[in-house]
């Protein structure tokens, strides 16, 4: 694959957050929220992005927006360094990257109708009014499989997993490039996480849509992703296609992951590698490699030197000692 | 020779009566748990089973909530019909609950240790010492690093995972028969849930409780549970063994469950879903309440409701296709 195919190219972002303290509140120390990440993401194709909370999954992927101003890094949108522009050309940009929140309860404004909900968005970025407006509205509800009566209606009306719906109806208003889908399926009941699921797959083969998705369960972004990175406190550690994630996961950290996943079939029984503790606080993340302090493999040099990502199979980066150069 | 039920729960209905109208939150539900049994029960939100699990506990609050029907027998007595000083020895005593939030459910103000000596100088009698020892020694059985000096510390001071693991020392702190655990690991990371659960697990054979395991991820209940209890829209659909339930699940329901969750192994394709949503419990539909997204739907569903048929071997199912009966109204 060729570079002018990323739609979007992340390069060394970092976050750190000051934490302050004392009378004169001086800055104590940072908590590094992200710390370096790279990544990139090709048209059409969805980037998976797991780890626990706290990670920096979802800081990572705010900053990506610009909508946490980063501490340093890279962003290249569409052939354009986004960390360069002022606020008004970044209002121009911002059609074309949207995003999918968690919790459909809370990310919808409940005084307004779908319609304004939806409509709010054509008219602030200037793409349609009146009729024209009110046509773009039906079709967006058809096309994420509601009615266009509902247009009518407030979200309160809604279950949960059609309030998703009209989020993704609202993040597909402005025919985005780029989606960042912000674990957009994890406060809906299974039957429902399927459905939603499905949408979205059907949604980025008919749109040609990237997807930056952000989840904290590994079977569902597996399921949806092309390529999934494991991120631990603040970095990424392994990235690779994701079928190669679960059947040849290199790190440490991805192999405890993906076998502490409970899976529906009560005559397997797979040996789980418990991780003792917890994850250290990333405001004194350890020297070193940051998993040692749980990995069962460290050994003398993870404590005093970080792994850099590197390519150990095509396609397949991982960050630790054990595959060194 | 047939175990000794700790727990049967006979035609347990509940009630909500509210502003819009009475609300059947749980209909006729009948279950037990065996001495020492892990017993699962899953559905999606609004099934009734945390409902079922207040019930037990007689945690309801009333108004709106009344339990109109059935028997709750703990080691053969009915706790429908004890008053609530008798209750109250025997919640967080022999009965105990954790819940799904370890955040909301340890009280800010007071360190943890004090918080689990309390229960234990409560229902068992035993000094402020003894009581602060025996808190200590709890600490240390949940795996939490350190007891001595985190007794003194405030549940802000502790991580999601270790919170939890203070509610399971002080549910456990009485040496309950019953504990019922409402989707425990439900706010908690994986590598943390995996913790958790295997701390659960070892510690069920232990003591030798019970469990009540309320949840909504069969992969959780596929590795912990022996018996599973599915319930849709305030009944129990389904009953099986765990391998029973997963290998060759009888309800269309517990079948689509099933095949919508995304797999980790084999190839990916289109994920099963299961048309719409669950039905608004004040507006319930006519038949089987699951008729409206069921792909195997028939006339009958839709005039009549099933039945819960027993088929032998702890095996129950209501559906008309598997041969339930009509129910008598």
């Amino acid at each position: 694959m060729n570079q002018q195919k990323n739609i979007i190219e992340v390069q060394g972002l970092v976050k750190w957050y000051p934490v302050k303290a004392g009378v004169f509140q001086k800055v104590a120390g940072y908590i590094k929220a992200v710390d370096g990440v790279s990544f990139s993401i090709k048209r059409g194709e969805t980037l998976g992005l797991v780890g626990e909370s706290g990670c920096g999954k979802t800081t990572s992927a705010r900053c990506m927006l610009r909508l946490i101003e980063p501490t340093k890094g890279r962003i290249i949108f569409n052939g354009r360094d986004i960390m360069r522009l002022n606020r008004e050309q970044l209002r121009k940009i911002r059609p074309r990257m949207q995003v999918i929140f968690q919790d459909p309860y809370s990310s919808l404004n409940p005084r307004l109708t779908v319609k304004e909900i939806i409509g709010e968005v054509l008219a602030f970025h200037g793409i349609a009014r009146g009729k024209e407006l009110e046509k773009r509205v039906k079709h967006l509800l058809e096309m994420v499989g509601l009615a266009p009566h509902h247009m009518r209606r407030f979200p309160h009306e809604f279950s949960g997993g059609q309030r998703q719906r009209i989020g993704i109806a609202r993040a597909l208003a402005t025919n985005p490039d780029l989606v960042v889908c912000d674990e957009p399926v994890s406060a809906l009941d299974v039957s429902i996480q399927s459905q939603i699921l499905n949408l979205l797959e059907d949604l980025q083969a008919r749109l040609g849509v990237s997807y930056l998705f952000i989840a904290h369960g590994l079977n569902v972004v597996k399921h949806i992703s092309h390529r999934v990175g494991v991120m631990y406190l603040g970095k990424i550690i392994e990235v690779t296609e994701s079928d190669e994630i679960y059947r040849n996961p290199l790190h440490p950290y991805t192999q405890a992951l993906i076998s502490a996943i409970p899976i529906p079939e009560p005559k397997v029984r797979r040996r789980k590698i418990l991780l003792e503790e917890d994850v250290p606080s990333p405001l004194n993340p350890p020297e070193g490699c940051r998993f040692w302090t749980r990995c069962r493999h460290a050994v003398n040099i993870c404590r005093r030197e970080e792994p850099e990502l590197v390519e150990c199979a095509p396609g397949h980066k991982v960050a630790c000692h054990l595959y060194g150069r | 020779m047939e175990e000794k039920s700790l727990l049967e729960v006979k035609d347990l209905t509940v009630k909500f009566f509210t502003d819009d109208g009475v609300v059947t939150a749980v209909d006729r539900v009948s279950f037990d748990i065996k001495r020492g049994e892990t017993l699962g029960m899953v559905g999606e939100s609004g099934c009734g089973k945390s409902v079922t699990s207040l019930a037990i506990m007689r945690l309801l609050p009333s108004p709106p909530a009344r339990i109109t029907s059935g028997k709750i027998l703990f080691e053969g007595e009915d706790l429908l019909q004890k008053s609530e000083a008798e209750m109250r020895r025997i919640r967080g005593n022999r009965i105990s609950m954790i819940f799904q939030e370890p955040m909301t459910s340890l009280n800010p103000v007071f360190t943890v240790g004090r918080q689990i000596s309390e229960a234990i100088m409560l229902h068992q009698k035993l000094s402020g010492k003894e009581a602060v020892e025996r808190a200590v020694e709890m600490l240390r059985l949940v795996g939490i690093p350190n007891p001595e000096k985190r007794y003194h510390e405030y549940p802000h001071q502790m991580s999601g995972g270790m919170r939890q693991r203070v509610m399971i020392a002080m549910a456990l702190s009485c040496n309950p028969k019953l504990l019922i655990a409402d989707e425990p690991t439900t706010a908690l990371d994986v590598t943390i849930q995996a913790q958790i659960l295997d701390l659960m697990n070892r510690l069920k054979d232990r003591v030798g409780m019970s469990v009540l395991l309320i949840t909504h991820d069969l992969g959780v209940v596929a590795e912990t549970a022996r018996r599973v209890v599915v319930m849709y829209a305030g009944q129990v659909v389904e009953e099986a063994s765990c391998e029973d339930l997963f290998e060759n699940p009888l309800h269309p329901y517990t079948a689509g469950l099933l095949k919508s969750i995304p797999r980790l192994e084999g190839e990916k394709g289109r994920l099963n879903v299961i048309e719409g949503s669950v039905p608004n419990p004040l507006n319930l539909p006519p038949g089987c309440r699951f008729n409206p997204r069921c792909p195997e739907a028939a006339d009958i569903c839709r005039k009549k409701s099933p039945a819960l048929l027993e088929m032998g071997n702890g095996r129950r199912v209501r559906c008309f296709s598997r041969g339930s009966p009509p129910e008598e109204v």
